[in-house]
């Protein structure tokens, strides 16, 4: 880690840790108990895998406002292959493979329209919730009982955590990795930061924006299993306003939507201090809209650190 | 009408302006000529209230005037027409002309004034044509032109500062505007004119003068001077001794350029080879260098690097061992947010790891490595390339070519707006790239508007006149005086 990144996240873990002792100190000890920290991981895991994404797309100087709507849609694709017949591995398969599919659409819609993401993105979050509702005739899909239904569920005498939570720290240590140590990472920030230089230092900037959406895809598509065994049915209605917890999640943990700087470690507290404050409001008995008014505070706080941040680099 | 005297602007160590006078009078077209780099720019740019002059008085109609501001310069009645419209592309005429001042009845738009007034401003400059409710975005470069010259006078400016107004323009337009020129000057306005193109000053103005270095060295009638008598004042007699020759062996071609579109060009580059493009700002020289490398569509031509031949992109270029230097550094040449090690090793991370890894300590390493040969003053690797001085981040930029070990080195303005002493490293640089010494040697092409520079590296000089290139001159044998009546297209003698 360079020093210069260190320092940009100093400013997310501080306010991780000031979050963390407020609540901490409000709710009383029992906070920390291991099955309450295990609630607020189980809570976290939906947002932070497809956030793992985001940090990716955001990094490249892109946005995906499409992605509360690839979860419902790959909800509604797994109980559908499970009322079908298929086994629970394929049909999970091919709730990520279509979220991962829109992905690429949204990819090739960017590079090849040369439309700025957020609109294409805007017209694809109604576009892939419409599909979703239209799949499932606009209902709930009830699907038969699978393991499936157990990834956020912990297992008595098995391993400390819950299968899907340590899905999301092997995805969030690859996509690190990803970023860090090869050449398309490199490439990644390189065009978020200066596109127009990216391309005169020969990089394939359609080719990398393709692969940031449709990983962005994939990793949705993995939220979308993981949301789909929390609610055991397919349902086209959830995750509406989900990308924008996602996004909230890259920003606070250091994203600029200038592109150019992200990290997943950012990325991961930022969505831990959105828990925190999720779990601790209602555990506290805070009502809801104490939460939000919190949440967006902090958003815009973490915003005005970024503004200043950028400009001392320039 | 107004007069400027004893002007004096620094920046930094650098004397801007040195005492520079200019005045002019009712219905006279001045026209202010230099090298780039003589100190027109910031001279208007005092007289128009963008900077605030060190020493020097400014009157206007015998009255003090010292605008601290644009708009209390264009109180004052003076207006600057830049190269860049300052026009709202999606407002129509009639509501630029008329921004900020514009017609109410019980404090609603008066539409209908609004576009009388708008008609007779036009019919005035002899430009009816132009309709009041088209919108600007529509309009040729031509008319937003006059549109904007137009809004300066209905605010009533009675001083008009033209700044290289024909740069975009063809020969009609171009001869509309003089026409249009000449009704402000009956009606009694004063007009500076800038403009890089001899022929137009000695065509348009009553007078002209020139500044070097942030002096005036010379003006007055223009019916008394030559098109050769002005340019031997703007280049006068200098010469560095920046430029120290190594002995060159001229090598295999490296790069062959035939039929050429855009810019007509027609070159073959060898090893150890230093090959300049003279032209001037507009002229279409960086153009003609980003076609050239891919960046820009090409319409026709030949290109051959080494063993490749072909046009494909920037990346194909890269690969054949061609490195292009930007000359917009901020916005193309670098990224101002990452590591300067990004920056530098973006074109070829081949060598940090196996397959597509890099491993960030070996990255670190070759650029650390970069630094300390370049001189590049840094707190390490990872600083961001944006907190870095001009001069120290067009290292960086440079370092890059190096870096990939490209064989063609294109270099667009290479010592634009940097120190006098990173300038003389590039310059060994260059001279060491090209005479090889321990490595093979280099080709390089270099685009410059600064004459001496080019004279000094160059082995041949091509110059590139409104779009065309001419063909390659022996350099040994060419003076600046001869390269300037080239650019300016106004003939030698």
């Amino acid at each position: 880690m360079t020093t210069r990144s260190l320092v940009d996240r100093a400013g997310t873990l501080i306010g991780l840790v000031v979050v963390a002792v407020i609540f901490g100190i409000a709710v009383g000890s029992q906070f920390y108990a291991p099955g309450n920290l295990e609630l607020m991981a189980r809570q976290a895991a939906i947002v932070c895998v497809a956030a793992i994404g985001m940090t990716v797309v955001i990094a490249a100087g892109g946005i995906d406002l499409s992605v509360g709507s690839m979860i419902a849609l790959t909800t509604v694709a797994i109980a559908l292959a499970l009322k079908a017949g298929f086994g629970p591995a394929s049909a999970a398969a091919i709730g990520i493979g279509v979220s991962a599919l829109c992905g690429l659409i949204n990819g090739v819609l960017v590079t090849q329209l040369k439309v700025v993401p957020f609109i294409v993105t805007l017209g694809t979050m109604l576009v892939v919730r419409g599909a979703a509702k239209g799949l499932a005739d606009e209902r709930r899909i009830e699907a038969p009982f699978t393991w499936l239904n157990d990834l956020l569920r912990t297992q008595h005498g098995a391993a400390l955590l819950p299968a899907g939570i340590w899905g999301v720290l092997g995805a969030a240590v690859a996509i690190a990795a990803l970023l860090r140590y090869t050449r398309f990472g490199r490439h990644v920030f390189a065009i978020g930061s200066n596109e127009r230089m990216a391309r005169l230092c020969g990089v394939a900037i359609t080719r990398t924006k393709i692969a940031v959406y449709t990983l962005s895809g994939l990793l949705t598509g993995a939220a979308g299993l993981l949301q789909f065994s929390k609610l055991s049915v397919g349902d086209p209605t959830v995750g509406v306003g989900a990308e924008l917890d996602v996004i909230a999640a890259v920003i606070i943990g250091g994203g600029s939507l200038t592109g150019g700087r992200g990290s997943v470690a950012g990325t991961i507290m930022g969505a831990a201090i959105m828990t925190i404050i999720q779990i601790g409001c209602s555990q506290k008995g805070l009502a809801n809209w104490v939460q939000q008014i919190v949440t967006g505070a902090i958003i815009v706080a973490a915003v005005a650190l970024d503004r200043v941040r950028s400009a001392k680099g320039r | 009408m107004f007069a400027m005297r004893g002007i004096r602007k620094a920046f930094g160590a650098t004397q801007a302006l040195d005492g520079v006078d200019l005045s002019v009078a009712p219905g006279e077209i001045c026209g202010l000529v230099g090298q780039n780099g003589a100190g027109k720019s910031t001279l208007m740019a005092v007289l128009s209230g963008a900077l605030l002059p060190d020493a020097g008085t400014m009157t206007i109609d015998g009255a003090r005037y010292a605008p601290r501001s644009p708009i209390e310069a264009r109180r004052a009645g003076v207006a600057m027409i830049y190269q860049e419209l300052s026009l709202a592309p999606d407002l129509t005429v009639m509501e630029n002309l008329l921004l900020g001042a514009e017609p109410t009845r019980r404090g609603l738009l008066d539409w209908r004034a609004m576009r009388a007034t708008a008609s007779a401003a036009l019919a005035q400059l002899g430009h009816d044509a132009i309709r009041p409710d088209a919108t600007v975005g529509d309009l040729s470069v031509a008319q937003q032109q006059i549109v904007e010259i137009a809004r300066a006078l209905a605010i009533g400016c009675r001083v008009l500062v033209l700044d290289e107004p024909t740069s975009s323009l063809g020969r009609a337009d171009t001869e509309r505007l003089f026409a249009l020129l000449r009704r402000l000057k009956a009606q009694g306005h004063a007009i500076v004119y800038i403009s890089h193109f001899i022929e137009e000053v000695t065509a348009i103005t009553d007078r002209y003068v020139v500044l070097r270095d942030g002096r005036n060295v010379g003006g007055g009638p223009t019916a008394e001077a030559t098109a050769g008598d002005i340019v031997a004042l703007m280049v006068g007699g200098a010469a560095a001794d920046l430029f120290e020759r190594g002995p060159r062996q001229r090598g295999e071609p490296m790069l062959e350029v035939a039929d050429f579109e855009p810019g007509g060009a027609a070159f073959t580059l060898h090893r150890g080879e230093v090959l300049g493009i003279a032209g001037l700002l507009g002229s279409g020289r960086t153009r003609f260098l980003r076609a050239l490398f891919g960046l820009e569509p090409v319409k026709s031509g030949r290109v051959r690097i080494g063993a490749y031949s072909g046009t494909g992109g920037p990346r194909e270029h890269w690969r054949a061992g061609m490195g292009l230097l930007s000359e917009d550094r901020k916005n193309e040449g670098l990224a101002p947010g990452l590591g300067i090690a990004d920056n530098l090793t973006l074109t070829r991370l081949e060598p940090f790891g196996p397959g597509a890894i890099v491993v960030p300590a070996r990255q670190r390493r070759a650029a650390s490595d970069w630094i300390a040969r370049m001189g590049i003053r840094c707190s390490g690797p990872d600083q961001a390339a944006g907190e870095l001085s001009g001069g120290n981040q067009q290292k960086v930029a440079l370092a890059r070519l190096l870096h990939h070990d490209v064989d063609v080195l294109v270099l667009d303005e290479p010592t634009r707006g940097i120190d006098v002493s990173s300038k003389a490293q590039i310059y060994r640089l260059i001279e060491r790239l090209a005479s090889g010494g321990d490595r093979p040697a280099k080709a390089v092409l270099i685009v410059s508007s600064y004459l001496p520079e080019l004279l000094g590296l160059c082995d041949r000089i091509a110059v590139m006149q409104r779009g065309r290139l001419q063909p390659p001159q022996d350099a040994a044998g060419l003076t600046e005086h001869e390269l300037m009546l080239d650019a300016t297209g106004a003939g030698r003698a």
